[in-house]
């Protein structure tokens, strides 16, 4: 990924920075300039989502993409935060701890890195909320 | 008046038994934990780097008190595994708890007290009114290199500290510094691991500077050991700091609480600070707390802190998020091979 | 809008084809539809190739023209377009060729689809393919391919009584059907055993839960259906063509084990051929996971949710079953060169209601039904064709 493409949503892998519809209540992320339902009568603000959610569904991958392949077997899921909005995230547990209907809670972590030499990927995972 | 606003640390949950890496070795383990007083140390998870210590710990600490963080006015950061050469972990750490872009920030390395130097630099620009809050960051994930003596207790860990002056939860009444350009421990650019002097290590390198700053905080303020509570020290091993406490005058019980190395080890930057934090757990308003880190190179940095009321306000939330001693509890243990790999010591395809 | 026909088909074997490049994949097909519709190359008017990445794969772009240019059409300066949608790009490049047709704007037209996938290491083929995922959200967090499907089934097997026997019961049977299909990358039968024994790649699914790395290419040639006899005996009439979009990311769908745009298409299309579910004689679904083939049958409408696993296990599926499904083989056993997929499920019907279907024949088919996905399902196609 180009340095330009994950700087440009810092925002919302650091910090979880989405929107809500202050006229619906509804709430985005990744964030929405536009509101599906409200359309033009929606007002969009920020919103810092509180990085709580539920495992809606999750796998354990064993094979994974070059960048993971040192943290197989690692667990994936399918949050639902709080506000709403699901994202797909890892989960930082053992395999045999995810479950459909764990809370879990964000974390900061590494994400990637672009190989030895280029910039270093932060970003958001989960952890079990204990 | 200047202190601590609010603070907080982050443990990774891996560790490593000195007796597991003794076992590679083929050396002696109970040498090993007699001599160090080390039994075990914390390892980052494959995940994690210095970067994203930091970013929990000051997290932690703005978790236990409501502070705007578009107040907070410079971020500063120390250790000795900042992830870039060039790129500061400062600007990351600033973006990650909202601070950015009224700020300003760097990143420090020296040694194992990169991170007092960090909370002096941000004492300074909050007495001057520079600016409202300073972050001051001390953490590492320190490495050591494979059988070298460091390795049994080179660790990962970091304390957060928010320096201010509205209602502090401890003040910093005073700090001094003594420093020298001294050999003892350290590491070329480019090179993996650090080197040391072996036992030069002790006599001219921490004690003559942590005698040295203690010393002269003591002739700066007019105080002595018995006017504080707590004391901490840098903490390279058990040994060291038991022995420089009683060297000043300090007894083992004020030293107590301070003393995590050995169930942590030695997390470098964050040695001290993670010290200071531990004893800030269990502080009482009016506890004074003694710390002087050290940083080879050289050098030493002394405090004379003192406990508030504010400590036990309900602004400031101890309990927000679990402290020190809750860190170390619940760890997951690594053998030597899942160790070098979460460290990084074993080649990889390039 | 006309009655559109299929007047030849051509697919190449599917597989590990070290020998043949891209080129040659598009042109050894084109061939075979030419000669399978008695056509010459200077009757085309217009071609569509469905192809996932090209980009990627033999860092090519432009496959609209190279193809054209490599059929020998280039001189001929007809028009030629790629048509990408992931791995529905070849269903996708068949509609588009379809409503050319149907339009009136051309006459003779090749819908084809090629992909080469294995001139790259099989880790960047991986990561290409996650493409057909969300990049931003899914692929750069840790998300794969399979894993996404992984998280289909581990919600599926949550909520329904799906047991793991009977999602390998799938890979089973494809590889069945692919044992009787020439062109098929795998020709051996396998056991359940087989699959449960298999390499785990993302909980719960497999290695043989996993359709494969194919290269391949297929073409098919449509034309008008009331020209359709000036080239052949059989022409096969499009009685209905459907496509139907999706949130491109999974946690963004309103069902997880649902693919809504399936469902969509599946109905659009019986309307348009004025057909149910009775008239199926065969279905080409899209089994990328042995899941996707699970939720496919239901979400067509052939079972009902939740019940596909047992349909499976009964047989229903079977080439002697109710619904024959996948009688190629499937994107499992026939192999998946991503963007020909759509079109070989084309060519496999064809050959089913032509009696050409040798050993997976299905005695008397009528009607036969593709449909071809993309992503987890952002995009779906759906075409249902029939004798004429």
């Amino acid at each position: 990924m180009s340095v330009a493409r994950f700087w440009r949503k810092i925002p919302q892998r650091y910090n979880l920075i989405g929107t809500r519809c202050e006229t619906c209540g509804r709430h985005f992320f990744p964030p929405r300039t536009f509101c599906p339902d409200c359309r033009r009568n929606g007002k969009i603000v920020d919103h810092k989502f509180a990085g709580k959610g539920t495992v809606v569904t999750y796998t354990i991958i064993h094979t994974a993409n070059e960048q993971f392949e040192a943290l197989t077997p690692y667990v994936l899921a399918i949050i639902q935060l709080d506000e709403g909005p699901r994202m797909t995230s890892q989960i930082v547990c053992r395999p045999d701890e995810v479950k459909i209907g764990m809370r879990v809670k964000s974390v900061f972590r590494k994400i990637a890195t672009d190989g030895r030499s280029g910039i270093i990927h932060y970003g958001t995972k989960f952890v079990p909320e204990e | 008046m200047v202190g601590i606003i609010t603070y907080g640390v982050y443990i990774p949950r891996y560790r490593i038994k000195v007796e597991e890496i003794a076992r590679v070795w083929g050396a002696n383990a109970a040498d090993i934990t007699g001599g160090l007083g080390v039994f075990e140390k914390s390892v980052p998870d494959l995940d994690e780097d210095a970067a994203t210590i930091a970013v929990e710990a000051a997290r932690n600490a703005l978790l236990r008190r409501y502070v705007d963080p578009k107040e907070i006015g410079a971020v500063y950061v120390g250790s000795e595994s900042h992830p870039y050469a060039v790129k500061p972990t400062a600007c990351t750490v600033g973006e990650a708890i909202g601070a950015t872009p009224n700020m300003t920030a760097a990143d420090y390395e020296f040694a194992c007290k990169a991170g007092t130097a960090a909370i002096q630099t941000c004492m300074g620009l909050v007495k001057s009114k520079m600016v409202t809050y300073g972050l001051a960051i001390g953490f590492d994930v320190s490495q050591g290199a494979p059988s070298d003596a460091l390795e049994y207790t080179a660790a990962a860990g970091g304390a957060a500290f928010l320096i201010g002056r509205d209602d502090p939860l401890a003040t910093i009444h005073h700090t001094c510094s003594f420093t020298t350009d001294t050999p003892d421990f350290w590491r070329r650019e480019g090179q993996e691991y650090p080197r040391h002097g072996g036992r030069f290590t002790g006599e001219p390198g921490y004690f003559k500077h942590v005698e040295g700053a203690s010393r002269l905080l003591f002739e700066q303020t007019g105080k002595s050991p018995k006017d504080f509570t707590y004391a901490v020290f840098h903490q390279p091993n058990a040994k060291f700091p038991q022995k420089v406490a009683k060297t000043l005058g300090f007894t083992p019980e004020q030293i107590k609480p301070g003393l995590v190395v050995p169930r942590l080890g030695n997390t470098y930057s964050g040695a001290s600070p993670i010290g200071l934090a531990a004893t800030l757990d269990i502080a009482k308003p009016g506890d004074r707390i003694f710390v002087c880190s050290f940083g080879s190179g050289a050098g030493s940095d002394a405090f004379d802190i003192e406990v508030t009321d504010a400590i036990l306000s309900d602004t400031f939330r101890r309990d927000a998020v679990p402290g020190v001693e809750q860190q170390l509890k619940n760890p997951i243990y690594l053998d030597y091979a899942r160790y070098a790999k979460h460290k990084g010591k074993i080649v990889m395809q390039s | 809008m006309r009655d559109v026909a299929i007047i030849g088909v051509g697919c190449t074997t599917f597989g590990e084809k070290w020998q043949s490049s891209f080129r040659h994949l598009f042109v050894e097909a084109g061939a075979l539809a030419l000669e399978d519709a008695q056509l010459s190359g200077e009757k085309i008017d217009a071609m569509y190739v469905g192809n996932m990445s090209a980009g990627r794969f033999i860092e090519q772009e432009h496959i609209g023209a190279l193809i054209a240019d490599y059929a020998g059409m280039a001189t001929r300066h007809i028009p030629s377009t790629r048509v990408e949608a992931a791995c529905a790009s070849g269903g996708l490049a068949f509609r588009q060729a379809v409503i050319a047709v149907a339009s009136g704007m051309e006459d003779i037209v090749v819908a084809a689809g090629v992909e080469k996938m294995t001139d790259v290491e099989p880790g960047a083929s991986t990561d290409t393919l996650t493409g057909a995922a969300d990049r931003e959200w899914e692929g750069f967090v840790g998300a794969t391919f399979p894993g996404l499907y992984a998280m289909i089934a581990t919600d599926y097997m949550h909520r329904y009584p799906l047991t793991r026997e009977q999602l390998a019961q799938v890979s089973v049977k494809n590889h069945y059907n692919g044992a009787r299909n020439p062109i098929a990358q795998y020709q051996q039968e396998i056991t359940i055993g087989t699959v449960l024994r298999s390499t785990m790649v993302a909980e719960p699914l497999r290695l043989f839960d996993c359709s494969p790395i194919t290269d391949g290419a297929a073409a098919v040639i449509v034309a008008p259906l009331d020209r359709a006899r000036e080239f052949t005996d059989t022409p096969i009439k499009v009685l209905a063509s459907a496509q139907a979009s999706d949130t491109i990311a999974l946690h963004d769908r309103r069902d997880i084990s649902t693919l809504d745009a399936s469902v969509a298409a599946g109905k659009q299309a019986f309307k348009m051929a004025k057909l149910s579910h009775k008239d199926i004689d065969m279905v080409e679904v899209h089994d990328c996971f042995s899941i996707a083939e699970i939720c496919a049958i239901e979400d067509l409408g052939f079972c009902k949710k939740g019940e596909a696993g047992k349909f499976t296990a009964d047989g229903e599926t079977a080439l002697s079953g109710k619904i024959p499904v996948n009688t190629s083989g499937g994107l499992k056993a026939c192999g998946h060169p991503v963007g020909a997929t759509g079109i070989k499920q084309v060519c496999e019907i064809v050959q089913q209601l032509r009696n050409e279907a040798g050993k997976r024949q299905i005695d008397g088919a009528k009607i036969g039904m593709t449909h071809n996905v993309g992503g987890t399902g952002a995009t779906v196609a759906v075409h249902i064709l029939g004798r004429v």
